[in-house]
């Protein structure tokens, strides 16, 4: 049976992790390597690198780093940030990272999705999707999210993005509900269980693990693929070994490492 | 010991060579006909398309050198995929090493498209490319389309339906899933191959 997958994501910002309360004021996590191998040793599922300084600096991500990671881990990991073009996704992948995820870019030019999913098979394509509760009650998506003064608001509707991604060869998706970022109440069930239901392809639930509950919660009601979270790991608020015994404990299919 | 990695263009070709250093095994990335031919293990990764698969072998002329491999040939997820016969992506002839066609794995309630993620193996018979690894346990696996379970299927997982998650015939061996990415059990599939070939 497909185990459900638990997901530590790293944000890299200037070659270290970082994380930041409603993607603002990041503090120093450590060292990405440091890092992808603890989590890899816990029992993470997949690892997730966010190179949030990337897209609105206008750079892609430095690949000594995830030739770094690749050499060294033996779990499977996405790379995201600043991937605007298939030369470089080519260059991340050929670096050793197993998916790439785009999210800015693919609503700058979503056409960049079909030729990533050409290219590579859709398999390797994630689109990542920053989403927002308006004022009007509709979720809309967010780009060049990772610095605050820059982030724009394109207008789109997350669900109809959502659609629009997966026609244009998106291979899994990862919701990110920014209003539950960062500030651990609890993944945002109502908005994900919508998504759910428009989604084919694999999603991962993104933004709002506070503690171990959380993750129970998302994957028994809004019947995610993946759980996704960045300061409940690094803060030590939950520890991956003890997750998996209480979400098996909840009749959760979680992979166990003999 | 001489292992070569069919430099067929795949994107996981690093985390493969990767995986065998961490094996201690240098291996040759290369896609010399003389080289491959000459090697002790020979293993074909592969990501992406069946067709643009097909196409980079046909290129640099391995179509008929891994047809008639005499040592043992590991193809790992798309590269197990152009062992069979044929596949329905893009409806490609492949090297019909193994017989049978791979065909598309169809999304339905609960089951999403392509399969991704960590996946139980069911064994169904004993072999020394096995030895270790148990029903049961874990692999990463990342596909949209999967080989059938026929004579040739020592394990297989289901997603949806039944398919073959690791096949041998002699010389010719598979694993549908991600060995370079699948931990403990990835590295114990990868080493077998090293130390025992296709015995």
């Amino acid at each position: 049976m497909l185990s459900r997958r638990i997901i530590p994501c790293l944000d890299v910002k200037d070659g270290r992790v970082v994380k930041g309360v409603r993607f603002r004021d990041h503090v120093d996590m450590g060292d990405i390597v440091e890092l992808a191998l603890r989590y890899r040793d816990e029992g993470a599922d997949e690892l997730v690198f966010y190179d949030i300084g990337a897209s609105p600096e206008g750079r892609s991500v430095d690949y000594a780093w995830v030739e770094r990671v690749a050499r060294l881990i033996d779990i499977p990991f996405c790379v995201a940030g600043g991937i605007r073009s298939v030369e470089t996704a080519r260059a991340v992948l050929h670096a050793g990272a197993d998916k790439i995820s785009v999210n800015t870019p693919a609503l700058e030019r979503p056409e960049l999705i079909s030729e990533l999913a050409a290219a590579f098979g859709v398999q390797c394509v994630v689109v990542g999707v920053d989403s927002v509760r308006e004022a009007d009650g509709q979720w809309r998506v967010r780009q060049y999210t990772g610095d605050p003064a820059r982030m724009r608001a394109p207008g789109l509707r997350t669900l109809d993005w959502l659609v629009q991604v997966q026609r244009l060869g998106a291979g899994e998706i990862v919701l990110n509900c920014m209003d539950s970022d960062g500030v651990r109440r609890g993944y945002d069930i109502t908005q994900l269980r919508q998504a759910r239901a428009l989604c084919q392809v694999p999603l991962v639930a993104s933004g709002g693990a506070g503690s171990m509950e959380h993750f129970a919660e998302v994957f028994e009601q809004a019947d995610v693929d993946g759980a996704l979270a960045a300061s409940v790991f690094h803060g030590g608020v939950v520890a991956i070994p003890e997750l998996k015994r209480f979400l098996r404990g909840r009749n959760i299919e979680v992979r166990d490492d003999r | 010991m001489r292992v070569v990695l069919v430099d067929g263009g795949g994107s996981n070709i690093g985390s493969v060579r990767y995986a065998l250093q961490r094996l201690g095994v240098d291996a040759e990335l290369t896609a010399d006909p003389e080289r491959i031919r000459a090697a002790d293990r020979v293993i074909l990764p592969g990501v992406g398309a069946a067709a643009e698969g097909m196409r980079r072998l046909r290129r640099y002329g391995l179509v008929e050198v891994l047809r008639t491999l005499q040592r043992p040939l590991l193809g790992v997820c798309l590269g197990m995929q152009l062992l069979f016969e044929h596949s329905e992506e893009e409806d490609v002839d492949c090297l019909g090493l193994l017989p049978g066609r791979v065909t598309r794995l169809r999304p339905g309630p609960g089951v999403r498209v392509p399969h991704m993620g960590w996946n139980t193996l069911e064994k169904n018979r004993d072999a020394p490319l096995l030895e270790g690894i148990e029903s049961g346990d874990h692999a990463y696996f990342v596909h949209g389309y999967a080989a059938p379970v026929g004579e040739a299927c020592l394990a297989s997982t289901t997603h949806g339906r039944r398919f073959a998650a690791v096949v041998q015939r002699g010389n010719v061996a598979g694993a549908q899933f991600h060995p370079e990415r699948s931990a403990r059990v990835g590295a114990r599939l990868l080493r077998n191959f090293i130390e025992y070939g296709l015995a």
